[in-house]
């Protein structure tokens, strides 16, 4: 692997940028590994990376139905925080954010991690007292999150709107200054980088079309549309379509699949300098480094794998941002885009080993997924490799629905889904 | 946006129906007989297909009926409506082609 410097880009810039190597291998599938990873986005890659890494297992795989981070690690809308109430989830969430703050050094790659502020709009005496309260929790627990006045807010994003004629006015803010956005797909061809460097075979266009188990019924290994792989273990990291996989080993989830939608802006300069969300009137909003305001709207109400979503769900987000920034009423919309997120009824992920030996899922995430990315990776290397879970991960099981100990994060998204 | 056929109203616009989940889940007649695995079984586990998916709908801004449907989850399009209390109709599942289009 080429290390990326000063140095590099100047020797490279010589030669006219012509001779920059391959940043990964195109890997045909060998007949045995030890671990095989099915889905090659952010999670995935992040898994094989700290399997490598940290754990010294490199005879592993990540294999890739379509091509390397097409799935909902390039559609999704980069936000990163981790103000997550419950502190099981603010555990999960925040160990994710400390791999941000130093991952572009660690992958010798620029993720483009940018702790621009995460800011959550109040609109009504409820959410007031919702938001203190996440404030205080999270204050608790060491997470940054701090309140703001709406005087505060508009001071810390100018193009907010704070006039007393909106039908949901803005009463205040919490802020979490830490959170950010980071480059999507910097992040998966960083991981897949390291990996690969690593040993790791990155495999595209190879379906997994089934999980081969032993009359003991263990895993050792998967059909795939590129022949049979055998694997000691089988991490399952494919987000819409875990429940699809799970049942080719008779594991039936407590999930569903829906289409989440996002879209973005035509390119303008600067205008807009932290993430805002909103979730009474049901709005998220940034801006790439591209220029584009990029915006998150709202799930399908039915379960669905299409890959898009309805245009009332798009125009009901919309709604809101011309409210909150009516400036940006004349912008025209450039693209929109759908992706299937799975959902747990608690709206907090599975990390965890599953009744089959040999079997493991990460899969859950739900609307929020690329925050988790780094974090989610290395738990997973770690249930993995050591056949157990990290501390942090132990609470995120599939026998928590059975047992009754629900981390029931839904009322505290950013935005309800 | 979906055209959903009401079996009672006829064919009427998503917006008149909120969407109540996988049909043909069936309360226990005495749930104090389960145990948790299948307690939890029923609250939260579902089959969530990709393919032909039973589900009901209410359809709120119109008759207020509930009824159930089968869906094709890969393209959305609705290939039966039925009555509450009638069998789910057996047809076959669609061929499975992936969504990317």
């Amino acid at each position: 692997m080429t290390r990326y410097s000063i140095a590099s880009l100047v020797r490279n810039a010589f030669r006219d940028h012509e001779d920059w190597p391959r940043v990964w291998r195109s890997a045909e599938p060998k007949a045995a590994y030890d671990v095989v990873i099915v889905g090659a986005g952010g999670h995935g890659l992040a898994t094989a990376y700290y399997l490598a890494k940290e754990h010294g297992i490199t005879n592993v795989a990540v294999l890739e139905k379509g091509w390397l981070g097409g799935g909902n690690t390039g559609r999704n809308t980069t936000i990163i925080r981790s103000n997550y109430l419950f502190d099981e989830s603010a555990a999960l969430y925040d160990h994710a954010v400390k791999l941000w703050e130093g991952l572009s050094q660690e992958l010798n790659y620029n993720v483009m991690y940018s702790p621009r502020g995460v800011m959550m709009l109040a609109h009504t005496i409820h959410d007031v007292q919702v938001f203190k309260r996440h404030v205080h929790a999270n204050r608790l627990a060491g997470v940054d999150n701090e309140w703001l006045t709406p005087q505060e807010a508009k001071a810390f994003c100018p193009p907010l709107n704070i006039g007393t004629g909106m039908r949901y006015p803005v009463l205040g803010a919490a802020l979490q200054r830490r959170g950010g956005t980071a480059r999507h797909d910097a992040v998966a061809w960083g991981y897949a980088r390291g990996a690969d460097a690593r040993g790791v075979d990155i495999v595209e266009n190879c379906e997994v079309t089934g999980i081969r188990r032993d009359a003991s019924g263990a895993v050792t290994g998967v059909e795939t549309t590129r022949g049979p792989v055998r694997a000691g273990k089988v991490g399952v990291v494919a987000a819409g379509h875990t429940s699809v996989l799970m049942q080719m080993a008779g594991v039936r989830l407590p999930l569903e699949s829906y289409p989440l939608q996002a879209l973005v802006s035509e390119p303008v300069k600067p205008v807009f300098p932290c993430v805002v969300m909103s979730n009474t009137i049901h709005a998220y909003i940034s801006q790439s480094d591209r220029g584009e305001l990029v915006i998150g709207a709202g799930t399908d109400a039915y379960i669905s794998y299409t890959q898009r979503g309805a245009l009332h769900i798009a125009q009901h987000t919309l709604d809101a941002i011309c409210e909150l920034f009516p400036q940006f009423r004349r912008l025209r919309m450039l693209r929109n885009w759908g992706g299937i997120v799975d959902v747990t009824p608690d709206r907090s992920p599975i990390l965890a080993r599953t009744p089959v030996r040999g079997l493991y899922v990460n899969c859950g995430w739900g609307t929020g997924g690329f925050k988790a990315t780094p974090g989610s990776g290395q738990l997973f290397a770690w249930t993995i490799a050591k056949d157990e879970p990290h501390p942090i991960n132990a609470p995120f099981t599939i026998e928590r629905f059975r047992d009754g100990v629900l981390i029931d994060e839904a009322a505290a998204a950013a935005v309800a889904h | 946006m979906l055209l959903i056929p009401c079996p009672y109203c006829g064919p009427r616009p998503e917006l008149e129906f909120r969407y109540v989940g996988e049909a043909h889940i069936a309360r226990a007649e005495d749930p104090s007989l389960l145990d948790d695995e299948a307690w939890s079984a029923y609250l939260y586990v579902r089959s969530n297909p990709k393919g032909l998916h039973a589900e009901r709908w209410q359809h709120v801004h119109g008759c207020g009926r509930f009824f159930n449907t089968l869906r094709d989850t890969t393209n959305d399009a609705f290939s039966a409506t039925y009555r509450i209390g009638a069998p789910k109709p057996d047809l076959p599942q669609p061929n499975d082609k992936t969504d990317a289009s």
